[in-house]
């Protein structure tokens, strides 16, 4: 409530202008190297995913960054709501990742090794 | 009777009512609770999506391969550059969004009307080119052939390049009809069935000296296996029980059926986020002409349905990125 007349808001289209140019410019190079796949990115591993994967998932968590910060205007809330919004949703999607990857992980191995025939 | 007034004692202090936890209005903080429990769903599909990946790590579709569709650029491989494009419509539309937030800070109507707007009109685009890009997932290009496993077996010709099923089938003299329920005693439902045979394709496969199979299968080279002349046969032969052409929530000729079952669920409730936020922008859009706002004296509900709206920017990024890129 009265959100807008308790503190003068300063007109801020150039950082949105600059966001919109930073997150264009780190897709069209995720666009690229998806496309080109350089074959030393490919090749090189790094824990069990290609250089080039880790390179995808940085960018995307850099974009999602900006999205959240400047667009979704994080920068502006209490820290208190940032804390409780970034690192509930940090802890519980990295614990279900690791489960989850683990566990398929471990199903593939399974087909793999075992006496298991399921291409038959 | 007197009135009685109950003064607690902590008028002015932190339990006195009147405050703002976090300094967010009671709206916006429950937009936030919305768009922390949605995230989490959303990653609870792409985890599962990740699950079946590294389950099926080593014949797993190649994305650029099922994705290589651009408008009016028939048959040309244009691997990504339509999801780009989708990327950008959705970014795009979020920058005005933010715009149009912005504007509403400082009680500019017309402003605020613009940029709305064009953040309706970018997000039907997305929803219709979504529509597109299901259209020719459904479709399929090339066609397979199922085994008995539960695989598909692709076929290419001697340089390695895809071959339609339709480019060399042989015409057999067999008359399929579909199972009706008129002729049946015990009739439920049935398969519909498929434009060519199993034996189609095999006297088809066995007249062309130079197409192989393909199976799902990556090699080291990030690529999928193609078999020899001999072994073509014989996997063909010996294993191959259907065909199919296209996708579907059984059967796909990409690869695995989870595969697209994993597509049509993700992006199909990724494509639900951006209708209903497409809808609830229109209304807070009339909502804004009609001047409600303007009246209630602050903006905040287009910084509300904005929230919602760059949530649903910012979920596509990850579905872009593991879907498409990884």
């Amino acid at each position: 409530m009265a959100h807008s007349t308790t503190h003068h808001h300063e007109s801020n289209t150039k950082g949105i202008w600059f966001v919109f140019a930073l997150l264009s410019v780190v897709t069209i190079v995720e666009v690229f190297l998806g496309i080109v796949k350089p074959e030393f990115l490919v090749d090189t591993k790094f824990l069990a995913m290609s250089l080039l994967n880790w390179i995808f998932i940085i960018l995307t968590i850099y974009k999602a960054y900006y999205i959240a910060w400047a667009f979704m205007h994080l920068e502006g809330e209490s820290k208190g709501l940032r804390r409780a919004v970034v690192w509930s949703a940090i802890f519980l999607i990295s614990y279900l990742m690791f489960i989850l990857l683990t566990e398929g992980d471990y199903i593939y191995d399974v087909f793999e090794s075992n006496h298991v025939a399921w291409d038959f | 009777m007197e009135a009685t007034v109950i003064r607690t004692g902590t008028e002015g202090k932190t339990w006195g009512g009147g405050n703002e936890p976090l300094k967010a209005s009671y709206g916006k903080l429950m937009m936030w609770f919305f768009i922390v429990s949605d995230a989490l769903t959303f990653s609870g599909f792409l985890a599962a999506y990740g699950f079946s990946r590294f389950k099926y790590i080593d014949s797993w579709p190649i994305a650029d391969e099922v994705f290589n569709h651009f408008p009016f650029l028939h048959g040309v491989d244009a691997p990504m550059y339509y999801v780009a494009f989708m990327t950008f419509i959705l970014i795009f539309s979020s920058v005005t969004m933010v715009l149009a937030v912005d504007a509403g800070h400082h009680m500019n109507k017309g402003k605020v009307t613009l940029y709305m707007f064009l953040t309706i009109i970018g997000g039907a685009i997305f929803v219709g080119s979504q529509a597109w890009e299901w259209k020719n997932f459904i479709q399929g290009e090339y066609g397979a052939v199922t085994t008995r496993g539960g695989n598909v077996l692709q076929f290419v010709d001697l340089e390695g390049e895809r071959v339609a099923i339709e480019g060399f089938v042989a015409e057999l003299p067999v008359t399929r009809v579909a199972n009706q329920r008129n002729n049946g005693i015990w009739f439920s439902e049935n398969e519909s069935i498929s434009e060519y045979t199993i034996e189609e394709v095999k006297a088809g496969f066995e007249a062309n000296e130079n197409i192989l199979v393909r199976t799902q299968m990556v090699d080291e080279n990030g690529q999928k296996t193609i078999l020899s002349r001999e072994e073509s046969l014989s996997k063909l032969n010996a294993e191959a029980v259907g065909v199919v052409e296209g996708a579907n929530l059984t059967e796909n000729e990409y690869g695995p059926p989870l595969f697209a079952d994993f597509f049509f669920f993700i992006t199909g409730f990724h494509g639900f986020h951006v209708l209903s936020g497409v809808i609830i922008n229109i209304i807070i859009f009339f909502n804004v002409i009609l001047g409600t706002y303007e009246r209630r004296g602050n903006y905040e509900m287009v910084e509300k349905v904005g929230l919602y709206w760059h949530f649903v920017d910012l979920v596509w990024v990850f579905v872009f990125t593991f879907f498409y890129l990884v």
